[in-house]
């Protein structure tokens, strides 16, 4: 099942390179469909509770590494996200992309067969293959297809994340010859030697970070999508990034428990900064894409705080996070696209009073604001909340700066939308500019559905990934460092006696 | 006597068949380029034939140990002979009506060298090849004798290649001096008893005279402008087959000679790998001739397998092997591409801003140099990674982490050339070339070939690979 996820996209792929525009089109609408009908069928068919890894399959045909793919609900979540984005990146640029449409398409099939490997590879080997190749697709929708400073942000890209990753190769290689297996869920029951950790820890961390990104290893990002095209934006923000987050959850954290404990202080600090300190930068921003990026940025560091608090509230919490980002971020990018088509500027002072000319697009706007913000009701509340709620249990200081984060979140998001919906419409090409056509309809409605979605009723979303936190808190909980919020089980203020003397005392009144 | 003949038979074949090839190109006049090339591909194919028979046979020495045949030079002579088939194909149309007869004569004396090479087990066996090899090549570098470029290089390389073989022989001569003896077995029983000051100075005139051969930083000043002035067929066999030859017999030298002394030569290794691919990645970042900027790339790759050699283990030799095997077939490809860019007028064009928009001219041939210079530059998912990784696995299995970590950062500088040229041959605006048509079938289907490998298709192969180099491996140890 997985493999055949796998090469639908690559068949569809090669298809596409030696096909004309309108086919190629077609071919990658109709392949990403395909894929995400089958990613609901690997949803329902998910048995909860059931075996931690499903879907196994195994080949050894690569003599030293095998070809190993297998979920966990973790994975199975950010498996559905990738192919439920795909369809929508291809249609988001249905009209968008004008020149070489045949290897653009191909590029993003590429992209997907990526990042579903990177997610079900099962072995160590395959998936650094898998992780590192996410370069090469994505190194040539920036450059091909971005903006005006396209070469620039695509070398950018590049090398930091490729600088990142081999550092992350070196540690694989000194895993692999310490614990003889390239196996990953064996590796997740590895005890490696706690002064080896430290230095694994720190390598991966170089990678992931870079991926994340954290603070201060983050300012490829809003080069890289300033310049991306609309749907690339949209697949590095709302796919693309989680692979870091996903690489602490499945490396970092598991294979190296006792580092993380130690080095929680680390990701907590980096996280606090990149929470204010991008918060801030968002909010003098003055190009729409820019400013959402940096707030990727600051979600991410509330991502990487849930992740390090280490208990249940808090993993599940970023999890949602990545995921509710995953969509609110990419719709964010395509509300940017939506307008970019129509005036070629990202300037957000070149628009305003967009509610009046463009009603459907400032309601749906609107709404991924407020996911955006956290209010509730959105995936955005929920998974903010939970992971806030972990970060308290861990440290309250560190929760008390990372809510400061939804505080000014509110703040620069709102203020972008005040300027670029609101006020008057006084400029004549703003008011010519037409509302949401069917396609642009198409793509935004469903990114909506699921927003609401898992805002009203994100135990779906939970339910197949509880047990894998679960194993993963019980593996790291020892390591964890001791809080300042000494939490006691609550008391209820009025218990049965307390009711029952009450009532008593009443009565004797009488 | 007999069945030392009977071990040499490759050796025997070149020679004849050089031979004969020589006849025909002499008694028929030069245009017979299809007789004399079909004679010379003849004769290295049954070489091939010959020593691929012999790949399953047990180490055998012939001529009082002075030769051996085993699989760890089959496995080299494999690729060397196959490399210089290639590299006699494509020169025809590369040399128009200037193709002479000497060409294919001096490939397949080359390829005899370095045979010999890959077979020594003494120093006065590795000389001669080195030498036959090395004289072949001083000629086929010049071989246009009308362009000033190419007789530059031909002189260039003479010289310093004079250089670097006195230095070999000098270090030679101290070994012999020392050790009493030219045989790598007595070599290696002189370097397990006492180092003294002679023997360790014979270690390093050997090896910086071998450097020179890999083109190994600092002695690989030649590299660029011979690559660059000789004529691109002879450049892509300068770039395949010999740097196997020489990568090959430096690794059987300092295993089988040098052994016991691994804390002397370590040191040189590693120096000259991070040297080399330091310098390799840097010194590529300001060419404007592909020809130069892949000459960098051919440097800053021998650096990685230099880490494998440095490893000293039998995994370091075998990622040796297979690194050259993926380095031949993505270097060969790389300059079958160069072969391939002609303008109109059949010009060669080698300058990098020509290849401006080259992705929307000539998507094929765009498309897989790209996939070539990904390759090289090590990024997963295309086979270059490959090696690579098995490199550096056997140096940290080595107890070298820091030579991994410098080796691998390192890396990355090299990764942003090759991604420049993609940048130019994609991002860029169209170049104002007016390009020739297709190249033949031939060499557009070898192109093909290698790109399909080089994408993830090899890795299908990595276990026929894996058992084919740990055979040849497990021979030094």
């Amino acid at each position: 099942m997985l493999s055949l996820m796998l090469a639908i996209p690559l068949v569809a792929a090669i298809t596409c390179l030696f096909v004309d525009a309108r086919t190629a089109r077609w071919t990658a609408l109709a392949a990403t469909l395909i894929n995400l009908g089958l990613g609901i069928q690997l949803w329902l068919g998910f048995d909860i509770g059931g075996a931690q890894w499903q879907y196994v399959e195994r080949a050894e045909i690569f003599g030293r590494f095998a070809w190993a793919l297998g979920i966990d609900g973790i994975a199975l979540m950010l498996i559905l996200l990738s192919v439920f984005l795909m369809p929508l990146c291809i249609l988001a640029s249905w009209e968008a992309i004008t020149k070489r449409v045949p290897l653009y398409m191909a590029m993003f099939l590429m992209m997907e067969v990526i990042m579903i490997g990177v997610f079900a590879a099962q072995d160590l080997i395959l998936f650094y293959i898998f992780f590192e190749a996410g370069l090469i697709p994505m190194y040539f929708i920036i450059g091909i297809w971005g903006g005006a400073n396209r070469k620039y942000a695509a070398f950018k890209f590049f090398l930091y994340t490729l600088l990142g990753s081999v550092l992350m190769l070196v540690a694989m290689i000194a895993m692999i010859g310490q614990a003889g297996t390239t196996d990953i869920p064996t590796l997740l029951n590895y005890d490696f030697p706690v002064e080896m950790q430290t230095w694994l820890w720190l390598a991966f961390f170089a990678s992931f970070a870079v991926k994340m990104p954290m603070w201060p290893v983050h300012t490829w990002l809003p080069d890289a999508h300033v310049q991306a095209p609309t749907a690339g934006s949209m697949i590095l923000a709302g796919v693309l990034l989680k692979m870091g987050g996903y690489g602490f959850l499945r490396f970092s954290m598991p294979m190296f428990p006792d580092a993380s404990g130690q080095l929680m202080w680390l990701v907590f600090g980096l996280s606090m900064v990149a929470v204010v300190y991008t918060s801030l930068v968002a909010l003098v921003q003055g190009d729409m894409k820019k400013l959402i990026a940096y707030s990727s940025v600051a979600h991410m560091g509330i991502v990487t705080a849930g992740l390090f608090a280490m208990n249940q509230q808090g993993i599940e919490g970023a999890l949602i996070v990545m995921l509710s980002h995953g969509f609110v971020s990419a719709a964010l990018f395509f509300c940017v696209g939506v307008i970019y088509d129509r005036l070629h500027t990202r300037e957000i002072d070149r628009y305003g009073g967009l509610a009046v000319n463009m009603p459907g697009y400032a309601i749906l706007f609107m709404l991924f604001t407020m996911a955006s913000i956290g209010l509730p009701g959105t995936s955005g509340f929920v998974g903010e909340f939970l992971s806030l709620a972990g970060i308290y249990e861990a440290s309250s200081w560190a929760a008390f700066v990372c809510t400061t984060g939804i505080i000014l979140g509110a703040a620069y998001m709102l203020y972008l939308y005040r300027r670029v919906v609101f006020g008057e419409l006084t400029k004549d090409d703003v008011r010519a500019m037409p509302d949401l056509n069917a396609r642009e309809w198409s793509i935004m409605v469903p990114l909506a559905a699921v927003t609401l979605w898992m805002g009203v009723y994100p135990e779906s979303f939970l339910a197949p990934m509880r047990g894998d936190v679960a194993t993963l808190v019980a593996r790291v909980a020892p390591a964890r460092l001791p809080s300042d919020a000494q939490m006691t089980a609550g008391r209820p203020v009025v218990n049965s006696a307390v009711g029952h003397s009450a009532g008593k005392a009443v009565g004797e009144s009488h | 006597m007999n069945a030392d003949l009977a071990l040499v038979l490759p050796e025997i074949i070149l020679t004849i068949g050089g031979l004969v090839t020589l006849m025909i190109a002499t008694f028929a006049s030069d245009r017979a380029v299809t007789a004399y090339q079909a004679a010379a591909v003849l004769t290295l194919g049954a070489a091939i034939a010959a020593v691929a028979a012999t790949m399953g046979n047990p180490p055998a020495t012939a001529f009082m140990g002075t030769v051996t045949v085993d699989a760890f030079g089959g496995f080299a002579k494999l690729l060397i002979y196959s490399a210089s088939i290639i590299c006699i194909l494509i020169a025809p149309r590369f040399f128009a009506g200037q193709m002479r007869g000497e060409y294919p004569v001096l490939i397949v004396f080359a390829a005899l060298g370095m045979g010999m090479m890959a077979s020594a087990r003494d120093m006065m066996t590795l000389y001669i090849g080195l030498e036959l090899n090395s004289l072949a090549a001083y000629v086929l570098a010049s071989f246009m004798r009308t362009d000033g470029r190419s007789a530059e290089a031909g002189l260039k390389y003479f010289v310093l290649g004079a250089l670097a073989s006195g230095m070999l022989l000098y270090g030679i001569s101290l070994l012999y001096g020392f050790s009493g003896t030219t045989g790598f077995d007595g070599i290696a029983l002189a370097f397990g008893g006492d180092l003294n000051m002679g023997l360790i100075l014979g270690l390093v005139f050997v090896l910086s005279g071998m450097a020179f051969k890999i083109s190994a930083v600092p002695f690989h000043m030649w590299t660029p402008d011979v690559y660059e002035g000789a004529p691109t067929p002879v450049t892509a066999f300068f770039a395949s087959a010999p740097k196997v030859a020489a990568v090959a017999v430096m690794t059987r030298l300092v295993i089988e000679a040098m052994g016991p002394a691994i804390a002397a030569w370590q040191q040189i290794m590693i120096f000259l790998a991070l040297a080399s691919i330091i310098l390799g990645a840097v010194g590529a970042i300001g060419q404007k001739n592909i020809k130069r900027l892949l000459a960098y790339s051919s440097i800053n790759n021998v650096g990685f397998m230099l880490i494998g050699i440095a490893a000293g283990t039998q995994a370091g030799v075998q990622a040796v092997l297979t690194y050259l095997l993926v380095y031949l077939v993505t270097t060969l490809g790389a300059f079958l591409v160069v072969l391939n860019l002609r303008d109109q007028d059949g010009q060669p064009v080698e300058s990098i801003t020509a290849l401006a928009g080259l992705s929307e001219r000539k998507a094929g041939l765009a498309a897989a140099l790209a996939v070539f210079l990904f390759s090289l530059a090590g990024i997963p998912p295309l086979f270059g990674f490959w090696p690579k990784y098995l490199v550096f696995e056997a140096a940290v299995m080595a107890n070298l982490l820091p030579l991994a970590i410098a080796g691998i950062v390192a890396s990355v500088i090299g990764a942003y050339y090759y991604i420049a040229i993609i940048k130019t041959m994609y991002f860029d605006d169209i170049a104002d070339v007016r390009w020739d048509g297709h190249g033949p079938l031939f060499e557009r289907g070898l192109i093909a070939a290698s790109a399909l490998w080089l994408s993830v298709i090899g890795y299908l192969f990595i276990q026929p690979l894996a058992g084919a180099t740990a055979r040849a491996a497990a021979v030094l140890f």
